[in-house]
């Protein structure tokens, strides 16, 4: 039943969950991010250039993952300090430099991309990433790093008086978002088969921003929800065919002046 | 040679600093980002286009137009993205969704009416060359800068001068107050709208006669670049949106001249990197509270 048309559409639903929990993380610390696009190509690209010099696919997914984690600790430093619009005019600028750079590094194909990686993912593997995600994410609430974060979020300098210490919570958050967008980029780039810079631009970015935020971080359905929404809107629209991303545009519109605070229930980012 | 560069750099930076300053204008009022903002300046150069091809008028004209129409278009958003939302009191986070929402559909629709590929931009202007002692300024480039410096002088005693202006300042103080002493917030956030608008249709124009080719996703480039001018220059500052867009120009150019070419879209960005680390609310700090 998983195969051809809906197969491709489970698949890429599923690298859209994982996007979607990548922001998840980050999130439940109060720390958004709209260059979340940025840390999949990261993945994409080091996986892509791994499996093709003959590195098992697992090890090269791992290896995407951390780089991005590297980076995603990168990017987290100055968020220690900054936050709100400040932080995510900053990841937008984070994710258009990656973008830049793949597009001018010789080693990864240039403006030309990367291509002839073997079709190694498949639903289980998606599926279980996804499956493993979510249950992180779950139990994450009631873990103490999970209920520091959260503690953070609520309020900063409170949790610091309470001994939280807020910048490693702050850095984990962002380098676990950062891991999971990693995989994500790995798998879709051995789903895919070719990758260039410009899949991994703005909108890229505002794809797993719009998951976030529709779904509410309230709890892990959440980012689920508004993956599932974002990704199978424009499939089932599919049969107005040119007009799609118009119906999409709308339906964000609708969203957003209908539940303001986001889909599943209250997204908790108010002061 | 430098000094060319810098005269480039001048009338690249003018363009940018329009889109900006609508950015600052409209967080200054609302304390949020309005993503569409780059779809609206992509419209304001296809306005300039269309109007220019089917009248066979100058430039001014598809300006006067471009004005018109993106203030409307600007006019619109606001009522349609943003004031709902601020009646009901949702989170931040909710207007950046209709926006990222209504820029794709504006980006399809035009895709749809003028095809995905760019347009040609007829040149208006002239051909004509001056040179001004060691410089070489073509009449389009004086043209393009005359017209960004006289809209941002407009602004200027827009702002500072008029009755409306002193409003928007005071909008932007604090809304509460403001909306006591008897400023009615939601013209005044209309009216912000449309001149951030104005100028971002104005600013489409001009990129349109300086590189002769539009787009339908010229919007998007623009809108990163414009967020960006916005942080170098301080959050909700009209006059650092101003000085951070004619720095970005400025730099951009130099990169390009003297660095490697390739690279001119990160420019902005590691710009405001360093910006931001000697001085991490911009250049002309506002004191805004932008904490959340």
């Amino acid at each position: 039943m998983f195969e051809g048309y809906w197969g491709s559409v489970a698949i890429f639903f599923g690298i859209n969950v994982l996007m979607a929990f990548s922001l998840y993380f980050p999130m439940t610390a109060g720390l958004i991010s709209l260059g979340q696009g940025g840390f999949m190509a990261i993945g994409a690209y080091a996986s892509a250039v791994l499996t093709k010099s003959g590195m098992p696919f697992w090890i090269a997914v791992g290896i995407g993952g951390l780089l991005a984690a590297l980076s995603g600790i990168v990017v987290g430093i100055p968020a220690i300090r900054i936050r709100g619009i400040y932080l995510i005019i900053l990841t937008l600028g984070f994710g258009e430099i990656v973008r830049v750079f793949f597009l001018n590094f010789a080693f990864t194909g240039g403006a030309s991309g990367i291509g002839g990686m073997a079709p190694y993912t498949n639903l289980a593997w998606v599926a279980s990433a996804c499956l493993l995600t979510s249950l992180v994410a779950w139990r994450h609430r009631y873990a103490r790093m999970g209920r520091a974060m959260i503690a953070v979020h609520a309020d900063e300098v409170a949790a610091q008086a309470m001994g939280v210490n807020v910048v490693r919570a702050k850095l984990t958050a962002f380098a676990v978002g950062a891991f999971i967008a990693g995989v994500a980029g790995a798998f879709y780039a051995h789903y895919t088969l070719f990758i260039d810079s410009a899949q991994f631009g703005f909108l890229r970015s505002a794809d797993a921003f719009l998951f976030v935020v529709l779904g509410g971080i309230a709890n892990p359905l959440g980012p689920i929800a508004g993956a599932a929404v974002v990704t199978l809107t424009p499939e089932i629209f599919r049969f107005l065919q040119d007009w799609r991303m118009t119906f999409f545009g709308a339906l964000l519109i609708a969203v957003a002046l209908w539940r303001p605070d986001g889909l599943v229930t209250a997204i908790r980012t108010r002061q | 040679m430098l000094l060319q560069q810098l005269t480039n750099g001048l009338m690249l930076g003018g363009t940018y600093a329009l889109v900006a300053i609508g950015y600052s204008l409209v967080f200054g009022v609302l304390r949020l980002i309005h993503l569409a903002h780059g779809e609206v300046f992509m419209v304001g150069a296809y306005i300039g286009l269309e109007v220019m091809l089917a009248f066979h008028v100058g430039p001014v004209v598809a300006l006067a137009a471009a004005i018109v129409g993106t203030a409307l278009l600007g006019i619109v958003l606001e009522l349609i993205l943003f004031r709902p939302i601020r009646r009901k009191g949702g989170s931040f986070l909710a207007p950046m969704v209709s926006s990222i929402g209504a820029g794709l559909i504006l980006q399809e629709i035009f895709t749809k009416i003028f095809g995905a590929e760019q347009s040609e931009f007829p040149a208006g202007v002239g051909s004509d060359v001056y040179h001004i002692g060691p410089l070489l300024v073509s009449a389009t480039q004086v043209f393009i800068m005359a017209i960004a410096i006289l809209s941002m002088i407009v602004l200027h005693l827009f702002i500072s001068r008029t009755r409306y202006g002193m409003a928007m300042r005071a909008v932007a103080e604090n809304v509460e107050i403001a909306s006591v002493l008897g400023i009615n917030a939601d013209a005044v956030i209309m009216l912000t709208f449309a001149v951030a608008s104005g100028l971002a249709g104005i600013a489409g124009v001009l990129v349109g006669l300086a590189y002769t080719a539009v787009s339908p996703f010229m919007g998007i480039n623009m809108a990163v670049k414009g967020l960006a001018i916005m942080l170098v220059g301080g959050l909700g500052s009209i006059y650092g949106a101003m000085a951070g867009g004619l720095l970005l120009g400025t730099v951009e150019v130099l990169c390009v001249a003297y660095a490697a070419s390739s690279y001119r879209d990160a420019v902005a960005f590691g710009l405001m990197i360093i910006v931001l680390l000697v001085r991490p609310r911009g250049l002309f700090a506002t004191g805004v509270a932008v904490e959340r």
